[in-house]
């Protein structure tokens, strides 16, 4: 058809040379349709993509007038490089916007109105064409949308359906027919079901027009047509449609019965992990409580050794709240102390899941050093990986002080015990010593003893001989002696006497210090007594010329004592009395001192008296005041020295008031003793 | 001083007035002892005999049975001590009067002698005048008497 246009035109509008070219819209191109005049061989395969909006061919699409075109610009469509008209193919009465292709004609010279006319005709022609192609095509398209639309809406779950205006069904996919839709030979039970649901679905769509259809989701209540059972949906409509087809209305329905108990469930679930939770919190609570009040203090370390809690101890050695620089300096040195002990847990300590260690930390207030005993604990996660590591801390600064001292104590102690050891020794040592001693003194106070007792007899045996055969000569058994033989035999009794008394004075003070004088205690009448020993002693008194006086008063107690030896002082006493006085008196007077229950007898004499340095000695052993008055005197000098210690044995004393040639005075003190009979 | 003879025996002089007096035995072995107590005894009507130890007093005392015995406790071959107790457990001379005349002064002495059975304890020295006293008082008690009127 186009290729005739041509041919007419090359008759009768005086057109050498020219070429058709087609819009086909199906490939977006300009494509070769007919030629004339021009070798075939140069259009083949000719065509521009109309993407290429720059080209000439291109934008003389766009206009409606015929546009001159520069030869170059047809490449080789024609035989000789000259000027070309193109002429746009538009589509005249067919309201296409899009031109049906455009005609190229040389020369340019042509008749303009059989240009036009032909023009006219190919454009309609054209357009004509390729609306009808399009159209089928667009049929064929839409046929194939609707059924994969079909198909998918089928493959959704949930029932979909749309509904017009007044509720009448337009398209329902398979799950909504089962619900909604009947069909022939089924059964009275599920007819009638499928007509609640749609009364229900009606019932909900209009509830939903009334209430502006709001997208939010409602609930909607229908019966399982098949099974007869409850089925609960949620419903969700939305307008749709157009000016053409009118308001129509999609709704989706989606089945949430086995949700709707899913969601009981899960909020079930909710509620008990929300009271667990709550549990957890208040156990948490006390446990933070328990620990807080724990005076020691308790950190927690994650496994890379972070601190993830403390308690209230805790946060005074190693909070970072510290108010002064020096603080804050002690608290970081804490940390620092307290990081590098877990982590040497952590690190150096595999596998131990309890570890005792010491910590030395600072406290942070007053900067004093406080060893820490340090207990840390492994938390063991589900998979038996450390995920925590809980230590307590505790001051052992005390217990260290208490040690300490206890240790000071214990040395104290052992020192104490060494020494009352060394002392024990010591004395061990000097009562040894002193045992040994008395042992020895004992045997030599034994040996003297017997030693003195053996004197005495061994001096006693010729003594007696001497005195005997003096005896025998002075008694004349041997025939009579002139006076002066009488004589010397008298010195040489006398000498033997003293002898005799010296001999037994050494062995009466040798047995008072042994202690080997008896006391044998009897009831005494001191004026009794004083009388024998006067009586005794007369002869003596009657060879002075001293006036010698006894005076005992009347209602003395009777004494107990041992007669013998209170005798043997007095006598004693007064001998000495009558010896060393030359003139003057004698008296023996006797008193009782009711006081301290003791009888004094004193023998006071106006004789030579004894010097003051001289009163004490007189009553040591062996020591009379001067020796020369002890021969004259003839005693012994014991015979004081005798009184006195028997006066202790006795539990009294003697003592001497003496002023020299003024005379002395004795004085016996013994108890009255327990009886008074 | 003391002199001592070998030869125990009846002392001299001992004849004609003392013939009939109490027999006394003298047991010491200090022969100046022995010698100054015979001498006056016999001088004042005592027969006399005489031992110088416990052997020989118990010998002469059985024999002789004496109506006194003067006994010194310190004697050679037997003590006074001992010769004293079998003169008294011996029924024949049990109730001869013992007179212990001894130089031990001590009072353990005395007891020791007393214990022994002695009926009477004389510390030396002893007199001659005192001993024959304490003798004539000690025949003198009734139990002596009745034994000496036998």
């Amino acid at each position: 058809m186009a290729g005739r246009c041509l041919e007419w035109l090359a008759e009768h509008a005086g057109v050498r040379e020219g070429h058709c070219l087609a819009l086909d819209t199906e490939r977006n191109r300009l494509v070769h349709v007919a030629a004339f005049g021009v070798q075939p061989v140069t259009v083949n395969g000719f065509g521009i993509d109309l993407e290429a909006h720059d080209h000439p061919l291109v934008q003389a699409l766009t206009v409606t007038r015929p546009v001159v075109m520069a030869p170059e610009t047809t490449g080789r469509l024609f035989s000789r490089r000259a000027p070309v008209l193109a002429l746009p193919l538009q589509g005249a009465d067919l309201q296409e916007a899009v031109p049906g292709g455009l005609l190229l004609i040389r020369p340019v010279t042509a008749n303009a109105a059989d240009l036009e006319w032909v023009a006219e005709y190919l454009g309609y022609r054209l357009v004509r064409a390729r609306l009808r192609v399009t159209s089928a095509e667009n049929e064929r398209r839409l046929r194939r949308d609707r059924d994969l639309l079909r198909s998918i809406l089928d493959r959704v779950t949930d029932p979909v359906l749309l509904t017009d205006s007044e509720g009448r069904m337009l398209i329902a996919n398979e799950r909504a027919e089962r619900l909604f839709a009947t069909r022939e030979g089924e059964s009275e039970g599920r007819r009638r079901a499928i007509a609640i649901n749609n009364m229900l679905f009606s019932s909900a769509l209009g509830r939903s027009a009334v209430e502006q259809m709001t997208s939010a989701p409602r609930e909607l209540a229908l019966v399982d047509p098949t099974e007869g059972s409850d089925l609960l949906f949620e419903l969700i409509s939305t307008t749709a449609g157009d000016a053409r087809m009118g308001m129509g209305i999609v709704s989706v329905l989606r089945n949430v019965s086995d949700l709707r108990s899913a969601t009981e469930e899960i909020e079930d679930n909710l509620q008990r992990l929300r009271s667990a939770e709550a549990e957890v919190r208040a156990e948490r609570d006390r446990l933070d409580l328990i620990i807080d009040s724990v005076a020691d203090p308790i950190l927690v370390t994650d496994p890379s050794g972070n601190l993830v809690m403390m308690n209230t101890p805790a946060e005074r050695m190693f909070s970072a709240s510290a108010r002064t620089a020096p603080e804050a300096q002690r608290v970081r040195a804490n940390d620092a102390n307290f990081t590098s002990f877990v982590s040497n847990l952590l690190f150096g300590k595999t596998g131990v899941s309890k570890y005792h260690g010491g910590v030395n930390l600072v406290d942070p207030k007053t900067g004093r050093s406080i060893p820490m005993e340090a207990v840390s604990g492994s938390i063991y996660g589900e998979s038996a990986e450390v995920s925590a590591i809980v230590t307590i801390l505790h001051d052992r600064t005390e217990a260290i002080e208490r040690e300490q001292l206890y240790e000071q104590l214990k040395a104290a102690s052992a020192q104490l015990e060494r020494r009352v050891q060394e002392a024990t020794s010591a004395l061990v040592r000097q009562n040894e010593l002193l045992r040994r001693q008395a042992i020895e003194l004992e045997q030599a106070s034994v040996a003297k003893s017997q030693f003195l007792a053996n004197v005495s007899h061994d001096v006693r045996t010729p003594l007696n001989a001497i005195l005997g055969y003096t005896s025998l000569l002075l008694r004349g058994v041997a025939g009579p002696l002139a006076t002066p033989q009488r004589d010397s035999l008298g010195r040489v009794d006398a000498n033997a006497r003293h002898l005799l008394t010296l001999i037994t004075d050494i062995l009466d003070i040798s047995r008072i210090e042994a202690g080997k004088m008896p006391v044998r205690l009897s009831p005494i009448r001191p004026k009794e007594l004083v009388d024998e020993i006067m009586s005794e002693v007369e002869p003596l008194i009657a060879t002075s010329n001293l006036t010698v006086t006894a005076t005992v008063p009347e209602g003395l107690p009777v004494i107990r004592s041992d007669r013998q030896k209170v005798k043997q002082i007095l006598l004693n006493l007064l001998t000495n009395a009558l010896k060393f006085t030359p003139r003057g008196s004698v008296t023996v007077s006797c008193t009782h001192q009711r006081a301290d229950r003791t009888i004094s007898i004193a023998v006071a004499d106006t004789g030579i008296g004894i010097a003051p340095a001289d009163q004490g000695r007189i009553f040591e052993a062996f020591s009379q005041a001067d020796s020369t008055s002890a021969r004259e005197g003839g005693g012994t000098g014991l015979g004081l020295a005798i009184c006195q210690r028997l006066a202790l044995v006795l539990g009294g004393q003697l003592t001497v008031e003496s002023k020299v040639r003024e005379g002395s005075t004795f004085t016996l003190v013994i108890p009255v003793g327990a009886s008074r009979s | 001083m003391t002199r001592k003879t070998s030869e125990p025996g009846v002392s001299p002089g001992g004849d004609g007035a003392a013939e009939s007096g109490p027999l006394v035995l003298i047991v010491d072995d200090v022969q100046d002892n022995r010698t100054i107590y015979v001498l006056f005894l016999r001088f004042s009507g005592f027969r006399v005999v005489e031992a110088e130890n416990g052997e020989e007093a118990l010998a002469k005392a059985t024999s002789l049975l004496p109506d006194v015995i003067v006994m010194d406790l310190s004697l050679p071959v037997m003590d006074g001590w001992e010769a004293t107790r079998r003169l008294k457990r011996d029924p024949r001379t049990q109730k001869i009067p013992v007179i212990v005349l001894t130089g031990h002064a001590l009072p353990e002495h005395a007891q020791a002698a007393r214990e022994a059975g002695c009926d009477m304890v004389i510390t030396k020295p002893c007199l001659p005048d005192q001993l024959m006293e304490t003798i004539r008082r000690i025949l003198d008690t009734p139990k002596t008497r009745a034994k000496s009127g036998r």
